[in-house]
Order: C-alpha cells, then structure tokens, then sequence
C-alpha cells in the first residue's frame, strides 16, 4: 500500500497501480483518449496529463506508477489549460460535422469538449483531407475524423493480432494505414471490428443498416449465437429491431468479438424469417394457427404411438438451442413420447 | 475443454491439431497468438497450412486421417529419450507399459511415411511438447470427424497424460466445440444414452432416479444417434421426426441419403427461425424465436453456463422454442407449468450434478464453470486438478487404421472438408447477412496449383466433383496450403454441397461421420 | 584468438615506433621519443574528416604516394587519420615534425608540396593556413589559435591515427582500459570510478553515465544490452561521426567495458545510415577487433564474452530518443514509449539496457585508465571533463572544437572560432540544436556547462553551435528550427505532432507579414503546452527556439506583427525593393525582371511596382549601380 495525496485528499491505494487507475477506483473521473486497460500503456493523447509534485512537466497518469507519498492535482488551472489546449488542437483538425456525425452522442471527444468548454478549435491552417476508405462491407474509415490515439492499431495488433493496420507518414501527416495505403479489402483484414469497437471518435463507424442515434438504442448483454466460445455481446435495440452489436468486457472474449459476432446479426429481424406455423396440404405449405399445430402434432403423435410404439419416433434436439430448451426436448421424448432416440449434431 | 480459455494466454507450448482455430474460435485464435508474443511455443498438425501453420515453431501438414500415427509417434520420441513425466505417470496413471509396448512400432520411419512428414519436425514437435512446463492440446473436428475419431482422442489423452499435463493450469486437452451450445446440448442429455449430466439411461439407479423426479416411466434401452435414425428412416423404421434448429440437409454425410429419409418419414416436424432446406421436407414447420427474443443459458466450450437474454420480441406469431416445447407436453399430459427459462433452470439443477449450483442470480454477471455442484461451489476452471475423475489417468494405447475410404484409380483424390470464417454451419443464420456474402459468397474446393495446371483448372473455373455417393458442380480455388493428392471444400453451403459427397461410414463408439477423409475425383467442366 | 596484456603492450611497443612523428602533435610539439629509433624521417598526416574526406582526402593521400614514389622518397609516410577539426579550410594536411599546417590543399598542389618540402625542407607559404602565420612567423599547427585553447579526450586520438588501423588504437594505450577493467577490477570498482568521475552524459541531458550503469547493474535479468546511441541528428552537428569516423575502436572498447560492468554480453550500435563511412569503419574495426579477441568470447582468458552489432537507423529524428531508438532495433515504428520504466531496468526487449551516446563512450577508456580525479580536474565541478562543439553558421573557423567545460561562449566563438566573418555583428549563438536556445550576446561570458546553458534558456545538447549575425531574423531563425522540428515530429501524442504545425504556421504568418498581435500570446501558450505535455523530449524542448527567442528578441517580433517589419531585413516578404535616383536607367532590371513588374525608360530612372513585385532580388543582383535597395 502507498499513501498518495489527490487533490488536497490523502488516500491509501496498492502500489504498483498507475495514478489513472489509483482515480478510477477512487471515483475521480480524468479523461483519456488513447488508454485502455487491456493495452499496454500509449501516453500519446496527453489527456490524462497530472501535476505531480516535485516533477517539472505534467506526467501522463495512464504511464505513472504510484509512490509513496506523491502528491497528485488531477485538475488545477495548469492541468486544465493543457487538457484544453489538446483538446483545441484536435478539434482545429477535426471536421465539424458532430450534428450528422454516425459517433455524435459517443464521440469521446465530443463529450471531453463539452466537459472542457471547447467549443471550437480556434487554430487556424492545414487541415486533414483524406479520402475515406468505404472498401470493407461492414464498416467505414473516416482519415479525416481521426484523432491518432492508436487504438485499433494497437487493439489489432497486442490482442485481435491480425496486424492488418499500421501507423504511416509521421508528424502531422500520420495515418492509419494499410500496408502501402491500399485500403482495407486489400489488407489481410477480417473484419473484426476490434479496431472499430475502440475508436473513441467517428473515424471506426459500423456501416448501418438502420440508422439510430446512440441515445435512441437499448442494449442487451446476452452470449454470442456462433461459435462454442460463448463471447458475450450487447445487442443494440432499436424499438423492436436488433441494430447492431458491440462486444461486452469480461471473460471470455473481454471486448474482443469475430466477424460473425460482431456483424452478422442481420438475419434476426430478417424478412426470411418465419412468422407463423406452416401446414403442408397437397404438397404446399399455409399458414396456420398455433392451436391448429399443435392439435394436428398431439393427433400425430397419439396416432403413430398407437400403431408403431415409442421406438418409431425420434427426435433432433439442437446445438443452438438453449439449456433449458435442450432439457425439455430430451424430457419431452423420454418422459412424455417414451424413447431415448433423441440426438443432436454434435458431430457435425 | 479441460482448461479455460483465458489460461491460453499463459500456456508454454501449444499443440493445435485438427483445428484451424483462427478461423473457426477466432477469439481462441486470439489468445494463442497473444501466447505467442510472450514466448508460448506452437506446434500446429494438419493437412492445410492454416493461418497458424505460419505463427508455428513446427508445422505438420499430415495426411488426411494420419493423426493417430503421429501422435504414436511423438510418444515414440517422448518414451524413448525419456522426456516424458515420470512422477505424473508412476502416481497417476495406469497401463503405461502396454502404451509403451505398442508404441514402440510407431517408429520415425513408420511415421513419416504414413503422415508425409519429415521426421526431424516430428522429433522437433515431440521435444516442444514434452519439454514444455504447461502444455495444452487443442483439437476440434480434424480429429474427431473420423472413423477413428474415439481412438484419435484417445491418443491425444495418452499424449497428454504422458507429460503430465492433465490437472494442470494452462494445459490439458481441449476440444474446441464448434457450435454455441453443442456443449449444453449434450450437457442436457441431447444424446441417445444420456440423461443429463451424462447419467446412462441404461442404468437402473439412474432411471429410477429420473422415474421418481419426473414422476414417468422412462425406457431404459439407449436410443439411436443421429446417422442411425437416418438409416433407420431410410428402413421405414421411423414414423415420426421432431427436428428442433437443425439442418440436416446440409450438414450431414451423404445427402442424397439423408434427403430419402426424411422424405421416407411419415410425419415431420421442424421448428426452426427460417424455412431450412431440412424444413422444406417437413409436414408441419413451427416459427421459432430466434436467441435475440429469448431468455435462457447458453454453455460454451469452456463449460461456462451462460446468460442469453431477450432482447425483443419475437417476430410475428414465432415463441421461443422453450415455449413450444412446454406447451406441446402439456398437452402430451406434462403437468408442470414452467413460468420461464429460469424456472426451467431450477429443475435442470436438481437433476444434474455437474449444475447443481447454478442458478440465474449467480450468472447474472458471469458465467460459472461446471461442475458447480452446490450454491457455495465456485465452479471449475481446470478439471481433474489433484487426480483425475476416474482415480488414475488410464493409457489406452491405440493403433493408426486407414480411413474408411481410400484412394484408387477412380476416385484418386482424398476430400476432406471444414469450416471458415465468414459463415457459420449450414448459412441458415450467415447466408442471410449480405456482408458476409459479399466477403464468402459461394461454395468452393481449394486445389493445389499442380493438380490444377495437371487438369489444365484455372482459379475461379466450374469444376465437378464427384464420389461413390454423389456428385457435384463448384468453383476451383487454386492455392498453394493444400497438398497435391488432398482436396478441401467448406461444408456451408447447401448450393454444391460438400456433403453430397462425404462418407458416411461412423467410428464405431461415438457414432462420428468420416466427414475429414472420402475419395473423390474432380473433373473440369469446360466454358 | 585469445589475446593477452603481454601481447597488447607489443603491439604498442612495434606501433609506437612508426607513430612518433606524428605524437609531436598529441604532445604540443615536445616529442618525447628519441629521433635516432624512428625509422621514417617525414610524416604527412591527411585529415579524412568528413568535410576533408568529401573534398578529395583519398584522392591527395594516393597523389602523394605516387609523387614521393617518383621522386624515390624511401623515408617518407603518408598516413589519413580522423578529423582535424577545423573543416572550414580542408582539406588539410599537416607534415612532421615540425607540424606544418597546410590547408585547402587541391589534388593539383601535391607536386609541389613534395617537391617543394618534402625533397628541400621549404614551406609552401601560399598554402599555409591562415592561422598559422602570425606576425609573419610561421607557426606550427599546435600553436594555432584554434587548437591552442583546446583539451582533447573524446577526439584524442582523431587527427592521429589512421582509424582502419587497430594497432595505432592500441599503440596510444587502446584497449588497455578494457584489460584493466576485466583483469583487475570488479564490476562495482568500475561503476564506481564511473561515479566518482561524474561523467555527464554527452547527449544532451546529461544523466551521470555510472548511476545509469549502477541501476542496469542491479536489476537481474538472463539478458542486458549495452546501446551506442550514434544516431545523431542535430542540424550542424557532427562530433559523434568524427569519433566514429576517427577513432571507432575508443566505441567499441569503452561498450566492452560498460558491457562488464553492467553484465551484459550484447551490444548495439544504433547509427544512422545516413553515415555510411562510419557504417564502413565501424564495420572494419569490429571485425579486427574481433580477430584480435578484444570482442567475442573470453576476452583477455576471462569469462567475459561480449559482441556488437550494428543497426542502421532510416534518418528519423526522433529515434535519437532512447526509447524511440530501442523501438526502431526491435523492428517496430521509431516512437517513443511511456517512460513508465527506466531504460536501465527494462529497455530493449524489456531487459535492463544502458545506452550511452558515442561521445560519452569515448571519454571512458581513459577515465577507467588515469582514473575519477583525472577527469574531475578538468572541466567543472558540476560538469567535469570536456565538450566537443560543432561551430557553424557565421563563424570564421567552422569545425568541430573540444573545450574543458566552463569555457565561456565568448572565448569558443571569438578566441577559437575566429569570430563572425565580414566585418558583420555577433547577434546571437544558437546552441543545442532544435531542442536548443538562442544566446543572445550579453551572455557571451557564461561558462558553459549543462546547468548555466539552461538557466538562460537553452541547453547543451549534443553540442551545435550555430553563430548568427545581425543580418539574421530571429523569427525567421526560429521559424527554422520548428520547421525542422515539425518536419521530425513522429506524430504520435497530440501536443508536438499538432501544436508544433500550428505554432510553424503561426510563425510563417508573421514572417510573411500577415501575422497579429495576437500571435504572440498564442505562441507564448501554446509553447508552454507543449513543453508541459508533449511525450518526449524531442516536443518537451520544441518550443525552446521560440521561446528563446521571444524571450531575448521580443522586439523583433513585435516589428514583424506591429509595423510589419523585418528589422533584420531577411523576411523577404515583408522587404519592398525601391529604385534611388542612382539609377541611370540602363533597363537591366527590367529586362531581368521575371514578374515584368519594373517601367520606365532608357537613360530614365526606373520604377518598381511593389503591388506587383514577387521580391525575388534579382533587379538588386543586375543593378551595376546599386541604385536599388531594400527596406
């Protein structure tokens, strides 16, 4: 344990921890743009700039670790000038498109202008102008909107480790790029979305099916319908209709999802999808009532019981169902149909 | 899984074999890769250079149905420069010396010849494993999918224990499930012979505690697996099918069978969100919600019970099926009335050790890892930590057989068959997002660039193929991570579907397709 | 092979012998060893320094041989040796004894060089460098002004030995360090010395070199690295290419020695490849140094095994940075990290890495060999030891110079440098490179060392010195510099890749004459931002050109934004060129004109048209009559 001092404030906190975690545990709230946990430490957004005692420049909280007895000002005059100019800097390079932005109401540095008082970016001068890359069907790359904290480059790389994206040019002409600045379908991309579930800003966009707003979506916690993985996902709702999908923190996927996961949620308000129970008559099927489905299976079964016993019936439970659907299917058969001839794909 | 999927990320070696993980667990892919980078070393064994062939310390591209050869094999190297556990096998294991005795044929040799591999790189994998302090198997259908599917486990198990690598963290043997719930599915006795929990039916004790809970009388003869109900159909055997979100018609052998059986069936019921090809054959098709519209758990590879949640409503008239399901047996006479998915749960956990302490309050943030058998129980991350379940790890030495089918002059090529990234099992749900469409938009056979220069095919150009069973038209893909003799086609699609070629000959104990080896032979098709 | 002490003091002994004339140089003059043992009777030394060796060194050396061979000169050796410093007037030669300093010597004054002093004893007088006569005395190079005032211990052996030759490191007591380090010391008696010298790192912070070691030394680890940072960037600087180029060997043994101390087996050296002859020496003097088993494995029958490589860096400013630079080895892209660890404790590869620049690394063989108190005797007390400058701009003698630390500006620009060249006025000495300050000149008596350079706003860096005289703007003068710095941004945190852009368009406004008030405060905040937030040093110190400057030039950005004046008369833009009534209307400014903007005619006073004149100058430049002007 170390005892640190946060404005005027003495506290105990595990030493070893960074000064922007020591905060956020205390519930001291101090923006960033580049961090996050699961990354090793960036320090290039400068956001998370401190003054700590006895250092002569603002230190990054996000790559400073805890000392016994550090004295900490998380938002001083000096540590808020800077935390603005920063902020200034970005948005007099940033399009001022926030009223139809895809990000607006989620834009990080939105959120971190309206907190600072940031209500233009006052410098005036070269501004980025690049085309946007529209070449992946699932989402788009807006240059312009980019603000470099190096976050899909460094999500695709430490945890995805795809390496389809990469800083280049330097300076102020830095840019995510592919290799050779070819676009994404060139690249060896496989449409994750890692890179566009980090984006703090508008540049990593989910290509809409629906438009939505961010305020205007519920979302859900639920698990992943693919793979054995079991990856936990929030689905975003919009009034009755599955929008999208975002990838939840935690074990076992922890904010990181596949393409299907991530993207392939379309079928669920699809057209395709059956509406009613289906009678076939004369080789054709018709709609029909659930009591009538019902009734003509309960004849069906009585029927064919009757005449070839329990051992002429099976069933196919299934490995996309739920537990307790699998469990009722199984206990249907056994229990109510009277036979073990149930079985699923579990070697398909 | 034995192990979790987190404890990826600290395994010193990792053995894939028969998965092509990146693609199909691409999450799982993600943390072997991150294993990589601090140093994990990465043997990876199959008939295509996948994407992990090229992050690997040694790559075996084996033939088609050679796993058991070559694991024989590492064990050879392992047992004779004694790299093996010797405190793991003395205290914890039984049989070691008839494993040893068969092993011993198993030479480089032998090896080499029956995998085509090199035999420095089977000595260089076998040192990696066995040197390695946490090592852990990782296997998915390239080993089961065989008509030595039980053996190829088997050996992996011998492998396995032979290194001590079982109880231990960031080890173990992990089969990758290939489906969301394929793991609860037979966790909750989606399965001829099993109750839930795996309790044999044939059991007495079993069946009478069944009997007493469900207040029915319950048969007690194992029931028929999936490919014996279709011959059974095929027979006339079977009157009535219930088929509840599967598709058949796609995903399994020899189609042209399977779509006579069904046909064959009297009544057939299909509950599913689309109208599959399966559900076309049907008598009766009921609308099921899909698992946006519904509550209920979920159990992935790793054991771990999880939440799904609705989200919406279902669409038009469509229940989830949990609904269904309790509103048909009610009417079959099942007296009990569920008032949802959780209640549901409460049941499932009376009757089902391995489950006995999960209820929806305690996953309501995560998942928990069964066997949990009481509510103070934290669920398990490792199995058989201390010992195994059985007491001692038992060695059952097994020898290498060829595939059910083997080449010859008429069908020349051996065909095997997978999954990719961009659509999952039979498209029914993927086939329907237009993005993964654009990125996976038909069926196709990959095929060595010198075959194809030998059959004058070019990339993209119509091919036929054709085997004992069945015969169909697809796209060639000419590549260079396949061998010249060995063909590929993912399995997805219902348009050229690779399964009206695949053999439907069973390993004999889990009753496994051959679906990974069939002898084909491929024709261009001309403009 | 295995080498042994008894076999290195041979080779000093057989070497020393053919190296004697040439020592009256090292010695000021006074030789030492008796004339009667030495075999050669003259010596011409060649600077092959980078400016000499770019002007012809090789060429002159071959010249010479084949001249002294027609001539049948038996007792006559030419050798080539590192940088002489004084690259103003190369190439230079000097011929022993006596120390004859000739300068700007063409392939085609070789023949009469030899014949003229080499067969007759006669000084070729129109070739001697101007400092070397005085009072219409000849003098010998040692008693030139610009060497007088030197100490030389990083560039001791540059200028003498021929830097291909193993044996002439060896002979001037090279590689003896190495031997006492790793046969009569342990690894904390030679952190000690380090820390008790007080050696201050050369490359601009200057971290004291045995505290870093100390840390490396403790942190345990399967692996340490021990870095030659030679990837030097400063604009106008080039001290570490002249030791590398010079004397390669003083680098590679003074890593062996960090490398023991701090128990590492692994060197790098980090040099740009911009320097492709230092790549070729270097390369050169490892392989010898191998073959005689001063690298590689058991040195000196030790335990001690140590290598080096070379990594060649692609011309990125900011891989100079410690952490950018172990970026760039492992193979990534040349950005700084966080500092959340030091380098010492886990640097390259996350192990414990000391890098030390190449000029710090050539002051430790002798410190280990004449010990902490040697060292502490020159210099300061806060900085001990020497400094090696690069002096350019408006100075006479540009070159590289070696001081004792505390030596004052005004005596390395005026008393070494020759001061500013015609008749213009010192205005300010720029020191430090683009993370430097400008000096103005009532600060000319400050002793320079790390601590006094900062109390008025620059730094020492890597040791540039750019003169500059009243003829230049010191908007435009920081405009540069941000350009430069802007230009090596890597672009990775917010403050240096955007705010140095902004602050260079700021300044291009007010040199082009559009900038406001208004500007001034901005740059002043904006500078402070950056310095306060930026990641690394390279943007932490970007602002120091501009805040110098304001701070001791307020007024002439004040002329530059209030009365859109350049009271330098360098910005060209904010200049108007008039015609006075000298003209005697000639037309050649009209006819030159490229804007065509000049009426007027023949035998008539011309007219300039300043709404449409592009302020080219070439009017200025063809007037025979100097009619036109600009204000």
């Amino acid at each position: 344990m170390a005892e640190i001092t946060i404005n005027a404030k003495k506290y105990q906190v595990n030493s070893g921890i960074t000064i922007l975690e020591a905060c956020n545990r205390l519930g001291i709230s101090i923006p960033t743009l580049c961090h996050d946990d699961r990354l090793e430490p960036y320090a290039a957004c400068r956001l998370c700039v401190v003054e700590v005692k006895g250092k002569k420049n603002l230190q990054t909280s996000c790559s400073t670790k805890i000392r016994d007895g550090m004295v900490v000002e998380t938002h001083n005059k000096r540590v808020i000038n800077a935390r603005k100019e920063v902020l200034d800097l970005l948005f007099s390079n940033h399009p001022e498109d926030c009223l139809t932005c895809e990000k607006a109401g989620g834009c990080k540095l939105q959120d971190y202008c309206y907190e600072y008082g940031v209500e233009e970016g006052t410098y005036v001068g070269e501004k980025k102008d690049y085309h946007i890359d529209d070449s992946n069907p699932f989402y788009t790359y807006d240059p312009n909107k980019c603000i470099l904290c190096g976050k899909c480059v460094r999500v695709c790389d430490e945890l995805q480790c795809t390496n389809a994206i990469g800083l280049g040019n330097r300076g102020f002409d830095s840019k995510v790029v592919t290799p050779f600045d070819l676009g994404l379908a060139t690249s060896n991309c496989v449409s994750c979305g890692n890179c566009v579930a980090v984006c703090p800003v508008g540049a990593l966009t989910p290509k809409k099916k629906e438009k939505y707003r961010t305020w205007e979506i519920r979302k859900v916690k639920t698990t992943c319908s693919y793979c054995g993985v079991g990856c936990q996902i929030e689905l975003l709702v919009k009034g009755d209709k599955v929008v999208g999908v975002e990838p939840a923190r935690g074990t076992p996927n922890d904010g990181l999802l596949c393409v299907k996961g991530r993207f392939g949620y379309s079928f669920i308000n699809h057209s395709d999808r059956l509406k009613a129970p289906l009678i076939k008559r004369n080789g054709e099927f018709e709609e029909a009532t659930w009591e009538e489905a019902y009734d003509l299976i309960i004849d069906k079964i009585s029927e064919i019981k009757e005449e070839y016993g329990s051992e002429s019936f099976a069933g196919l439970t299934s490995a996309r169902c739920t537990n307790e659907e699998n469990y009722l299917f199984q206990k249907m058969f056994r229990a109510l149909i009277g036979t073990n001839n149930v079985d699923h794909c579990a070697r398909l | 899984m034995t192990n979790s999927i987190e404890e990826i990320i600290n395994t010193d070696a990792i053995f894939v074999i028969g998965s092509n993980t990146t693609e199909n667990h691409p999450i799982i892919g993600t943390y072997m890769k991150r294993a990589l980078k601090r140093g994990a070393k990465l043997i990876v064994a199959d008939p295509r250079r996948i994407e992990l062939a090229d992050y690997a310390d040694v790559f075996l591209q084996i033939k088609p149905g050679s796993n058991i050869a070559l694991l024989n094999g590492m064990m050879n190297v392992i047992i004779e420069d004694e790299l093996y556990d010797k405190n793991y096998v003395q205290s914890n294991t039984e049989n070691f010396e008839q494993l040893k005795d068969l092993i011993k044929d198993y030479t480089l040799d032998v090896v080499a010849k029956i995998c085509g591999v090199d035999k420095e790189d089977i000595i260089k994998a076998a040192r990696i494993y066995a040197e390695a302090d946490k090592a852990g198997i990782y296997y998915a259908m390239g080993i089961t999918q065989h008509t030595t599917g039980t053996h190829s486990v088997m050996s992996i198990s011998n492998l396995s224990l032979l290194c001590g690598n079982v109880g231990k963290e960031s080890a173990g043997v992990n089969p990758l499930r290939g489906q969301n719930n394929v793991q609860g599915a037979c966790d909750m006795g989606g399965l001829p012979a099993d109750f839930p929990g795996y309790q044999k039916v044939f059991k007495p004790e079993i069946q009478k505690k069944f009997e007493t809970i469900w207040e029915e009388k319950l048969p007690n003869k194992a029931g028929l697996t999936v490919p014996e109900m279709m011959n059974e159909a095929e027979k006339g055997n079977i009157k009535f099918m219930y088929i509840m979100g599967e598709n058949p018609m796609v995903s399994d052998p020899d189609l042209n069978h399977v779509k006579k059986a069904l046909t064959d069936i009297d009544f057939l019921v299909v509950q599913d969100i689309f109208l599959t090809e399966t559900a076309e054959l049907a008598d009766i098709v009921l609308p099921a919600a899909s698992f946006a519209e519904k509550d209920g758990t979920f159990t992935n590879t790793e054991r771990r019970v999880q939440r799904i949640r609705k989200a919406i409503e279902p669409v038009g008239e469509a229940k989830a099926d949990w609904q269904i399901l309790d509103e048909l047996m009610r009417k079959l006479g099942h007296d009990k009335e569920y008032s949802g998915p959780g209640d549901i749960m409460d049941e499932i956990r009376t009757v089902t050790p391995q489950y006995g302490g999960i209820t929806y309050d305690r996953i309501e943030e995560e998942g928990i890892q069964w066997p949990c058998p009481d509510m103070s129980h934290p669920g398990t991350k490792y199995l058989h930590k201390g010992t195994v379940a059985r007491g001692k790890g038992l060695f059952m030495a097994v020898d290498h057989r060829d595939s059910a089918e083997v080449v010859d002059s008429e069908y020349p090529f051996v065909f095997t068959t997978g999954r990719i990234l961009y659509h999952y099992h039979t498209r029914s749900m993927t086939g329907r997002v237009e993005g993964l469409n654009e990125l996976a938009p038909e069926s196709y056979v990959e095929i060595n660039e010198v075959t194809a220069n030998k059959f004058d095919i070019s990339n993209g150009e119509k091919v036929r193929l054709t085997s004992r069973r069945g015969s169909i038209v697809t796209t060639a893909k000419v590549t260079d991570i396949i061998d010249e003799d060995v063909l590929f086609m993912p399995f997805h699609y219902a348009e050229g579907a690779a399964n009206y070629l695949t053999n439907t000959k069973l390993d004999e104990t889990a009753k496994i397709p051959e679906l990974k080896v069939a002898a084909v032979r491929i024709e261009k098709l001309g403009s | 092979m295995m080498i042994t002490i008894e076999m290195l003091n041979e080779i000093k002994k057989k070497t020393l012998k053919t190296m004697t004339l040439r020592l009256e140089k090292k010695n000021n003059g006074i030789s030492s060893i008796n004339k009667e043992n030495v075999s050669d009777k003259k010596h011409v030394l060649i600077c092959g320094g980078p400016g000499c060796h770019s002007s012809g060194a090789d060429e002159l050396k071959k010249r010479f041989e084949q001249k002294i061979d027609k001539e049948e000169l038996t007792d006559v050796n030419v050798s080539i040796a590192g940088c002489f410093g004084l690259c103003e007037s190369g190439p230079n030669i000097e011929i022993y004894p006596g120390g004859t300093f000739y300068s700007q010597v063409k392939i085609d004054d070789v023949d009469e060089i030899v014949e003229k002093h080499l067969c007759r004893d006669e000084v070729v007088e129109r070739l001697l460098n101007e400092g070397a006569i005085k009072e219409e005395n000849i003098k010998p190079v040692f008693e030139v002004d610009f060497y007088k005032k030197q100490e030389k211990i990083a560039l001791r052996n540059c200028g003498i030995i021929d830097y291909n030759s193993i044996d002439e490191y060896i002979a001037l007591d090279g590689y003896q360090a190495l031997a006492k380090a790793l046969t009569e010391m342990t690894q904390e008696e030679v952190i000690d010395i380090m820390k008790k010298s007080n050696l201050r790192g050369r490359g601009g912070a200057g971290f004291p070199t045995g505290r870093k070691w100390e840390t490396a030394f403790k942190y345990e680890a399967d692996k340490k690295y021990v870095i030659c940072n030679a990837d030097e960037g400063d604009p106008g600087a080039f001290m570490d290419r002249s030791i590398l180029e010079g004397d390669p060997h003083s680098v590679l043994e003074a890593m062996a020695i960090c490398g023991y101390a701090i128990g590492s087996d692994q060197g790098y050296i980090y040099v740009r490849a911009e320097y492709p002859v230092a790549v070729q020496r270097l390369k050169t003097a490892i392989k010898k140094a191998k073959e005689k088993g001063l690298l590689g494995e058991n040195i000196f029958g030790t335990e001690f095994n140590f290598n080096i490589e070379i990594r060649l860096g692609a011309g990125a400013f900011v891989c100079g940075e410690g952490t950018a630079l172990m970026e760039s080895i492992e193979g990534k892209r040349g950005m700084p990290r966080p500092k959340i660890n030091r380098t010492a404790h886990k640097g390259l590869w996350g192990k414990p890495t000391i890098i030390n620049n190449v000029e710090t690394l050539a002051n430790v063989p002798p410190i280990i060999t004449k010990g902490a108190k040697w060292l502490k005797s020159i210099g300061t007390e806060d900085s001990p030891g020497t400094k090696v400058f690069a002096l350019g701009g408006k100075i006479k003698n540009t070159g590289l110079v070696e001081v004792p630390m505390g030596t004052t500006l005004r005596e390395i620009i005026f008393d070494i440098g020759g001061g500013i060249p015609n008749g213009k006025k010192f205005k300010a000495v720029q020191t430090g490179g683009p993370s430097g300050g400008c000096i103005p000149e009532e600060f000319l008596d400050t002793p320079v060392d790390f601590a006094s350079l900062g109390k008025i706003g620059s730094i020492m860096g890597s040791g540039g010195m750019i003169v500059l005289d009243d003829t230049d703007c010191m908007v435009d003068i920081a405009r540069f510099f941000l350009d430069f710095t802007v230009d090596e941004s890597c672009g990775k945190c917010v403050p240096c890749r955007e705010g140095t852009k902004r602050m260079l368009e700021i300044l291009e406004r007010i040199t082009k004459g559009k900038g406001t008030p208004e500007d001034l405060d901005r740059l002043e905040s904006l500078s402070e931002a950056i310095t306060d937030s930026s990641l690394c040093g390279l943007g932490q110190t970007a602002s120091n050109p501009v805040k110098s400057t304001m701070k001791y030039f307020r007024h002439e950005y004040e002329a530059h934004v209030k009365e859109i004046r350049c009271p330098a008369g360098s910005c060209q833009e904010l200049l108007q060129f008039f015609i006075t009534d000298k003209c005697v209307g000639c037309t050649k400014c009209a006819n030159n004109c490229p804007a065509s903007c000049i009426s007027g005619n023949l035998k008539e006073r011309h007219v300039i048209d300043t709404e449409q004149c592009i302020k080219c100058g070439t009017c200025m430049e063809v007037c025979p009559v100097g009619a036109v002007i600009k204000k």
